[in-house]
């Protein structure tokens, strides 16, 4: 039995010492293997008297049970080492860059139209839209501007034959002609597109972008108006309060015709929108003519409403402190990338209309 | 139309102040563009002080001065004076200045070898005095502590700019300004004073207004006023024509120009014996020609209302009078003209001639006809008095009457309309104080329109009138309405928006540019469709609208790289113009992506953009926004500029002609006729239109869920095929021998050359096999190995390699 105990002490200390997870395994098998050494000594039990068998085999089991014990925490240690090891050989630089990035942006323009849309949309607004070529009666005539009216001068159009029959819509209010002509009363349209003058400096660009707006129904009224267009105009400044005037202006289609100018002031060479000393121009509006809802077989005793025009560049220009409208249009890849916006930032009303 | 408030104040009693009219105006819808002081040529002199004055190194009589400007530098002045001396008070003229005398603009000279920025100024060259032996010597105790300030004070007083509506002659004058602050409670409107002017004789030049099938002339009044002497203008008078911005002429001229800014009411001088025999108011014929008093040589066209007399065409009715029959100082004798032109015949007239005058700016908004004889009084009665001289009897031909404009008013149609009510007391009261007779008539108003507003037509306009002069402040806020009467947005709107993110999510940065283009480059992209060209183009390299969006983004495309940019992705969404009538027109995205992919990474190797980064950019995109990419099919047929062996359309049915998409690498010949310096260049394009809308919402499509858990098997094949066969031909192929079994199939490796005989490639595919019912053993595989290669063999002519 002490030689058991010696040889047991013995592997214990040889165990200690053993750092290779095969030779551990080879010290398993010397032990337990078929003829192993403590394999062996069981099989002695065998031809021992009882009594003596008890205790031995007692003995046996505790000393098995301590080296199998030992075999396996040592095969334990020695693997979480050789992992440990591993792994430290593994480490790399993460500091290193990553693989490139490639970020894409939405135009100002797009996402201010989007912005509105969505603003508008809370209100039960849908979007329309029309051609970028016109023909003369949608563009001017049907909105009440005959030839010969002088407001026509206000509108340098391009066009594309020589009997000015074809030309590049000067407003997007045709579309609500195309709108109304199509369908029935009640009309609730958006109508945001692509505009043209043949007008080109610092503060006019050829093409710049407007967003039309038309509201017809029994009982609509200049007060509806006013609530629309405060409502808008809050949402999409983000600002809790805004001062706003409406001034009598004309435009041959609408009768009243009001423009609206927003209360600003500069700040740190910012814009600052909602308070302040001054007053901004930023649409105009008014009840649409009973001439257009004539010209569009709508009946004027019955129905009635307002149209509004937005320009859509200018709003982004004010809202996110963009200086150049000649810039919108020059595709320089420092300007988009400055100005543009992530694709995933898409304006709506539950998650903000703006980050 | 500018003015000061002195001469509103002519028409208006008032108590308010200068802002407070400046808020009514632009309450009433007066738009003021400003408000201030007129730029005067004599702002620039100032008060400066000599403070070392050294004697010319050339000249002896000359002198340097250094002069204190009130800024922080001195400025040197070569000066000829002999009293310019150290310490004196002067007035300085810095360059760009006018002096008065001589009316020459000062630049900045070297005087013997000296510069000299600017010029110190005796009182004769500022018209002070007649002193010119030296500079002006100011007293110390007023100007010492004035260095740097105007020498001139502002005498002129404020202007008034107003922005006046097409629809608003008559606030073309003062007086109509006045009239609309009074019926807005600024003050009172004036009662013209009566004009005690004596008639003597007879206005006895013939004036005749031929009948013609065109006459733009309706009624011509005229008087005659003999013996009268031009000359300049009293201060008065000429201070109102300078506040409008004008220069003074003689005094006839600027009393017919002041009459027609106070009353709006256009006149016009001739002098009298320059007029051969007789007036005839006709149509222009073809050929005629005359020279204006712009000094200018107009050969008319049929139809324009011209003033002649036997000898031929004075002028052009309306719009500009002529050289031959201009006054000057030495007429003796003047015929007035007033009369009334039609505004469509002024506007077409003046178009086709390119004139624009303030006459005939007034008379193509709309003169009011009943004013012929009062302007012809006021005029006569100033030039009685400023000029002197004996006026006929008002003769007044006319071809037409007036017809009054009368408006049955239901005032509640203004509550529908606003929102809000007005009392109908005050209702009348604005009506009557902007000049309307108003009757009661039951429920209406029976409203006698005043001649000089041709804008009121109908009752709507009435509305307008009572709620600008009411104030737009009335008008409630209401609670925005949120009842919705169709979706936001339709299939195709929505579709917009998802490719429009999609493809920006993919890196590219979206622009937008114009959507014309120049004609040169667009001509490269336009393939079969018309050219499109503006009549008027901005520049002549936008000249056309654009057939494809890809001029434009290529043109910019070529400016980024040049700034050095080289790896680039631009896309646009817009339209593409197909012919120039409305609608010919298709939504489209361009997409640009040039240079490398990795550049420069320390672990992926860099490499050359190429046609399958834009095919996956394209798909990706496609399946983003809802198409099946089961559903897509790959062609070779592209547009001409497009490489031809390394492109590709998108096709949702075989047999469709159009593509709804389009990549690969740009034509090679492209790439070197705009001369663009890239190491790749690919695009893709995918149009809008033509992707067919899904009637199924989304909740439709998702179909049963179903999924197999028996074990699947890959099996790899390699087959030899013709170079040409299409890998997606057979990969179909390899699906259709089993729709049921193989569950994918794909591509991984294609091959040519060592061990590949000429004009055939490898491809090699690993395809999944999996059935729904059962675990397929060797033998089930078996068979579907073999069914495979039998079908890929007999349909493809396709050899297994083994």
């Amino acid at each position: 039995m002490s030689d058991i105990i010696k040889i047991k002490d013995d592997y214990i200390d040889k165990l200690n010492t053993e750092n290779n997870v095969d030779k551990v395994n080879n010290i398993k098998s010397e032990l337990f293997g078929k003829s192993g050494i403590i394999s062996n000594e069981f099989k002695k039990l065998g031809s021992i008297s009882v009594e003596e068998r008890k205790k031995l085999a007692s003995d046996l089991n505790n000393i098995k049970d301590e080296l199998q014990n030992k075999i396996s925490i040592k095969i334990q240690e020695l693997e979480t080492k050789e992992i440990n090891l591993k792994l430290e050989r593994e480490k790399i630089d993460v500091t290193l860059p990553e693989r490139d990035i490639e970020i894409g942006k939405i135009h100002p323009v797009s996402q201010v139209i989007d912005e509105i849309s969505s603003i508008f949309s809370e209100i039960g607004f849908s979007v329309e839209e029309g051609p970028d070529v016109e023909n003369e009666y949608n563009n001017f005539t049907a909105l009440n501007t005959p030839d010969n009216h002088p407001a026509r001068d206000m509108h340098d159009t391009f066009y594309l034959d020589n009997n000015r029959e074809l030309l590049l819509r000067t407003h997007t209010s045709p579309v609500q002609v195309r709108t109304m002509l199509k369908g029935k009363p009640p009309f609730k349209i958006i109508a945001p597109g692509r505009t043209y003058r043949s007008d080109s400096d610092q503060t006019h660009a050829p093409m710049f972008h407007q967003v039309e707006g038309l509201h017809i129904d029994k009982n609509i009224n200049m007060g509806h108006l006013k609530g629309c267009l405060n409502y808008f105009i809050k949402e999409f400044f983000e600002v809790d309060k805004i001062k706003m005037r409406f001034r009598p202006s004309h435009f041959p289609f609408t009768e009243p015709s009001a423009e609206v100018d927003i209360r600003y002031e500069i700040k740190n060479g910012k814009i600052v929108i909602g308070e302040g000393d001054k007053w901004l121009e930023i649409l105009g509006c008014g009840m649409v003519h009973p001439n257009v809802l004539k010209n569009v077989k709508v009946n004027p005793s019955k129905y009635q409403g307002y149209a509004f025009g937005i320009g859509i560049d200018r709003l982004g220009m004010l809202k996110y402190g963009i200086n150049d409208l000649r810039a919108f249009f020059e595709t320089d890849y420092r300007w988009l990338s400055h100005f543009g916006f992530d694709p995933l930032d898409v304006p709506s009303n539950y998650r903000g209309l703006s980050r | 139309m500018k003015f000061t408030v002195d001469w509103l104040k002519n028409h208006l009693d008032t108590k308010f102040n200068n802002n407070q009219i400046i808020d009514k105006l632009t309450n009433i819808g007066l738009e003021v563009e400003s408000f201030e002081n007129p730029v005067s040529e004599l702002d620039t002199f100032i008060v400066a002080k000599i403070i070392n004055a050294k004697t010319h190194p050339n000249a002896d009589r000359l002198k340097l001065c250094d002069v204190d400007i009130g800024s922080d530098k001195t400025i040197e002045v070569v000066c000829g004076a002999p009293n310019a001396k150290n310490g004196l008070l002067t007035v300085y003229a810095p360059p760009g200045s006018i002096i008065p005398k001589n009316q020459i603009k000062l630049s900045i000279s070297k005087i013997r070898g000296v510069t000299s920025y600017g010029m110190l100024c005796s009182e004769s060259e500022l018209l002070l005095s007649n002193e010119s032996d030296g500079i002006i010597e100011l007293k110390n105790n007023k100007y010492a502590n004035k260095i740097g300030e105007k020498y001139f004070k502002k005498t002129s007083e404020k202007v008034i700019d107003l922005s006046i509506t097409p629809n608003r002659p008559d606030c073309l004058g003062v007086r109509g300004i006045a009239r609309d602050l009074s019926a807005a409670g600024a003050g009172k409107l004036k009662i013209n004073k009566k004009s005690n002017l004596k008639y003597r004789g007879k206005q006895n030049i013939n004036v005749t207004i031929k009948k013609e099938k065109v006459q733009g002339c309706t009624t011509f009044g005229s008087c005659l006023i003999k013996g009268v002497t031009n000359k300049e203008s009293p201060k008065w008078l000429k201070d109102k024509i300078k506040s409008l911005g004008q220069k003074p002429i003689s005094a006839i001229v600027d009393i017919t120009n002041y009459v027609m800014f106070d009353l709006n009411r256009p006149l016009h001088a001739y002098d009298a014996d320059k007029i051969d025999n007789q007036i005839i108011v006709r149509s222009s014929s073809t050929g005629e020609s005359f020279e204006a008093l712009d000094n200018k040589k107009y050969i008319l066209e049929n139809d324009m209302c011209v003033i002649s007399d036997r000898s031929g065409v004075l002028g052009l009715g309306g719009i500009i009078g002529g050289t031959r029959s201009g006054t000057e100082y030495s007429t003796k004798n003047i015929l007035l003209e007033s009369a009334y032109f039609l505004p469509r015949s002024i506007r077409k007239t003046s178009k086709q001639l390119n004139i624009d005058t303030d006459a005939k700016f007034r008379f193509e908004r709309g003169i009011d006809p009943l004013s012929i004889k009062e302007g012809l009084i006021k005029a006569s009665d100033l030039i009685k008095k400023i000029c002197g001289g004996e006026t006929s009897n008002l003769d007044v031909k006319k071809i037409e009457n007036y017809k009054k404009t009368i408006i049955n008013f239901d005032p509640f149609l203004f509550e529908k309309t606003t929102g809000f009510n007005v009392e109908n007391k005050e209702l009348i009261k604005i009506l009557e104080k902007l000049g309307f007779k108003v009757s009661k008539n039951k429920k209406t108003l029976k409203l006698v329109v005043p001649s000089w507003r041709p804008d009121i037509t109908q009752s709507i306009d009435i509305v307008e009138e009572i709620v600008r002069i009411k104030g737009y402040e009335h008008i409630n806020t209401s609670e925005p309405i949120k009842t919705r009467l169709k979706p936001t947005l339709n299939y195709y709107q929505k579709l917009f928006h998802f490719l429009q993110r999609s493809v920006a999510s993919k890196g590219y940065l979206e622009t937008v540019t114009w959507s014309f283009t120049d004609s040169k480059i667009n001509q490269l992209f336009k393939e079969e469709d018309e050219e499109i060209p503006i009549i008027n183009p901005i520049s002549s390299d936008l000249n056309v609208l654009r057939n494809s969006i890809f001029p434009n983004l290529i043109f910019y495309l070529k400016k980024n790289l040049d700034r050095g940019f080289k790896d680039i992705s631009l896309f646009e969404i817009g339209p593409a113009f197909k012919g120039k009538n409305p609608g010919d027109q298709l939504t489209v995205i361009g997409a640009v992506r040039a240079g490398k992919v990795s550049r420069l990474s320390w672990n992926d190797k860099e490499r050359i953009v190429d046609t399958f980064d834009v095919k996956k950019d394209v798909i990706q995109s496609l399946c983003e926004a809802g198409i099946n990419k089961d559903d897509i099919i790959i062609d070779d047929r592209t547009p001409s500029y497009y490489h031809p062996g390394k492109s590709g359309g998108v096709y949702q049915n075989k047999n469709e002609k159009n593509a709804i998409a389009y990549f690969g690498e740009i034509h090679p010949n492209i790439i070197k006729k705009l001369d663009i310096n890239t190491e790749g260049l690919v695009i893709f394009e995918i149009c809008l239109d033509y992707i067919k809308e899904s009637k199924q919402k989304i909740k439709d499509l998702k179909s049963e869920y179903k999924f197999s858990d028996f074990q699947k098997s890959e099996r790899d094949f390699a087959f030899i095929i013709n170079k040409n066969f299409k890998s997606q031909e057979l990969v179909n192929i390899i699906k259709s021998s089993d729709n049921k079994l193989i569950k994918s199939v794909r591509v991984f490796d294609v091959f040519e050359g060592e061990n590949i005989p000429e004009g055939k490639k490898s491809i090699a595919v690993n395809v999944t096999i999996q059935s729904e019912e059962k675990t397929l053993n060797e033998n089930d595989l078996d068979n579907i190995n073999k069914l495979i290669i039998s079908s890929v063999e007999s349909k493809s002519g396709a050899k297994i390699r083994s």
